[in-house]
């Protein structure tokens, strides 16, 4: 079996975000970069899998400029097998993302494409949707699991989705409560962050990861010709809240809450 | 006329409330952009939700309502949308942003070839958008460059719709469903978490806790707060991560988005994803020990203390003053 698994190279969570000069971005200076927390859930539950099923081989890609190699030296170092990086310049919208993962499906045909909900930059959560739907697979979003991450289960690292001839057993996390479902193989699984936590990945894999396949690829390579379907006109900033007082009691603060916030 | 359809949500025969919020949006969007507003719902047994919808002042309800249509289920939603949207020639197709919209909208937008816009917080008359990306750190102004558009919008940013007198006309949808495609994937069960406390998107004061609540004994001393306040009841994800409370209550930017008249977070210390899904709150408290908690820097009133000290002092004088 194959698995592709997608990783966007994102800001730290932990980022400090600020408006550049003319409003067109964000000031880059400074900040360090990750693996989508997301795309990372993935990435750790498919080397799970990999350890559980004999015959599974993981190839991650990932698009973006030539700094995104950082990101799948990682992937690598996590147990993977090969990578994939899709050179791009400027902005790229969740169409364009899917529709050069769509390409790199239809030359590797893996059976799961296992990537995050969402990125933690856009934040848009379409890419998986728009991949399924590009390549006619059935998808299944926001994969968590029963077990709670201090559980046994997790602790023995144990891969949460189940594979059964061409047929995969799925938790999402739906509205109102836990979804357990089937999905047909090959499908898109995006995944939510109760899947699992993700491993650090050990020295010698690190080293061993300087090793593995990597190919470089471009949009032209691909045969794509993209066309954005949404376009970013600007952004804005909000006015930051800024911190209130300190009250010492509890008296004080429901005082507070009656008279002076009116909301008790 | 061209329309804006509205993409209704039920579960179990019962109009979500978030539905409310989108068809706020869908009647005023329509309105400035000239549209003529549609509402579709999908489901089984959903006669009565769809007389409810039938209140809202739209042109006109399309119900498709089928056996085949117990669970929810993206691709045969898919099929239905794109088949009405098609019909009425929707220039925009909306629905709230919701676990099941976040699924759908993407899938719907890619079968029609269109762009869209997720999780908007407000539009502009020509038809752009605007939407919070990096956890909420700053908001995208975006344009949707196909003709027809597909958006999905945050609740808590539109005003909830009021029934009124009319009563659109309802259309059924003739349920001609691919099944092979549909029959790919397969609902098996639902695990359900029920509350009696208000649903965390809609309540007017949220309390939230936060992994030092430490164990089930801390999880029932901020529920009692949260009886006390008739509040909902939320959590942060390490909480959350830790199984103390169910997913369902995790407020952020993977979770929830609130905005309430009051939220209280007790012994959360104010990640950048939590802050992202309650900073829109009218007034925030925080409860934490530890006086360097980032969550200090947004909360209107700060209490430095060991919430299993001042929760039980606080939930009695709660208690009290709201019942004096």
């Amino acid at each position: 079996m194959k698995i592709l698994v997608s990783l966007k190279r994102v800001e730290h969570w932990e980022s400090k975000i600020k408006l550049n000069g003319d409003a067109s971005g964000i000031v880059t200076d400074g900040l360090t970069y990750v693996i989508n927390p997301f795309d990372e859930i993935a990435l750790e539950e498919s080397v799970r899998l990999k350890s559980e099923h004999d015959d599974v081989e993981v190839v991650v890609v990932s698009i973006g400029s030539e700094d995104a190699t950082q990101q799948l030296r990682t992937g690598l170092a996590f147990g993977t097998d090969r990578a994939i990086l899709v050179k791009t310049e400027g902005p790229l919208d969740p169409d364009g993302a899917a529709r050069i993962l769509q390409a790199i499906a239809e030359r590797e045909e893996p059976q799961m494409i296992l990537m995050g909900k969402q990125a933690i930059d856009d934040d848009a959560n379409q890419t998986g949707q728009l991949l399924a739907e590009y390549l006619s697979w059935p998808q299944a979003t926001f994969v968590s699991k029963m077990e709670s991450l201090e559980s046994d289960e997790e602790k023995a690292k144990q891969p949460a989705i189940e594979i059964e001839d061409e047929v995969a057993v799925v938790v999402r996390e739906v509205d109102g409560g836990l979804q357990t479902a089937e999905i047909d193989l090959p499908a898109v699984i995006t995944v939510q962050d109760r899947l699992n936590v993700p491993r650090y990945p050990a020295l010698p894999n690190i080293l061993k990861a300087k090793k593995k396949p990597f190919e470089t690829l471009t949009v032209d390579d691909l045969g794509l010709t993209l066309e954005p379907k949404v376009t970013v006109l600007g952004y804005e900033s909000l006015p930051e809240r800024q911190a209130g007082v300190t009250v010492e009691t509890v008296d004080e603060l429901l005082e507070k809450l009656r008279n002076e916030a009116k909301v008790l | 006329m061209s329309t804006l359809l509205l993409v209704a949500e039920q579960f179990q025969g019962k109009l979500r409330k978030v539905t409310m919020n989108a068809i706020g949006f869908g009647k005023a969007a329509a309105e400035a952009w000239g549209l003529d507003l549609h509402l579709l719902l999908i489901g089984e047994d959903i006669g009565d939700a769809a007389a409810e919808l039938a209140k809202f002042g739209a042109a006109k309800v399309h119900v498709a309502d089928s056996s085949d249509l117990e669970h929810y289920n993206t691709e045969a939603h898919t099929q239905l949308i794109a088949k009405v949207a098609e019909d009425i020639d929707a220039k925009v197709i909306a629905g709230a942003a919701t676990v099941q919209g976040k699924d759908l909208f993407p899938r719907v937008a890619g079968r029609m070839g269109l762009g869209m816009a997720s999780d908007i917080i407000d539009y502009t008359p020509e038809m752009t958008f605007k939407r919070p990306v990096w956890a909420g750190a700053l908001i995208a102004h975006v344009q949707v460059e196909t003709d027809r558009k597909v958006v999905t919008v945050r609740g808590t940013s539109f005003d909830a719709a009021a029934p009124g007198d009319d009563e659109s006309e309802i259309v059924e949808v003739d349920v001609e469903l691919d099944e092979d495609a549909v029959e790919k994937f397969r609902h098996s069960d639902l695990e359900e978490v029920v509350s009696e406390r208000p649903e965390l998107t809609e309540a007017g004061t949220v309390v939230s806790g936060g992994r030092a609540m430490k164990d089930a004994a801390g999880v029932e001393l901020i529920e009692g707060l949260a009886d006390a306040f008739g509040a909902a009841m939320g959590a942060s994800r390490a909480a959350c991560d830790a199984g103390l409370v169910p997913n369902e209550l995790q407020v952020g930017q993977t979770g929830k988005v609130v905005a309430p008249d009051l939220y209280i977070a007790v012994g959360i210390s104010g990640a950048i994803q939590h802050l992202a899904g309650m900073k829109g709150s009218k007034v925030i408290v925080a409860v934490n020990k530890d006086p360097e908690a980032p969550i200090f820097q947004l909360a209107d009133y700060g209490l430095v203390a060991d919430l299993f000290k001042v929760v039980p002092e606080m939930t009695e004088k709660v208690e009290k003053m709201r019942k004096g």
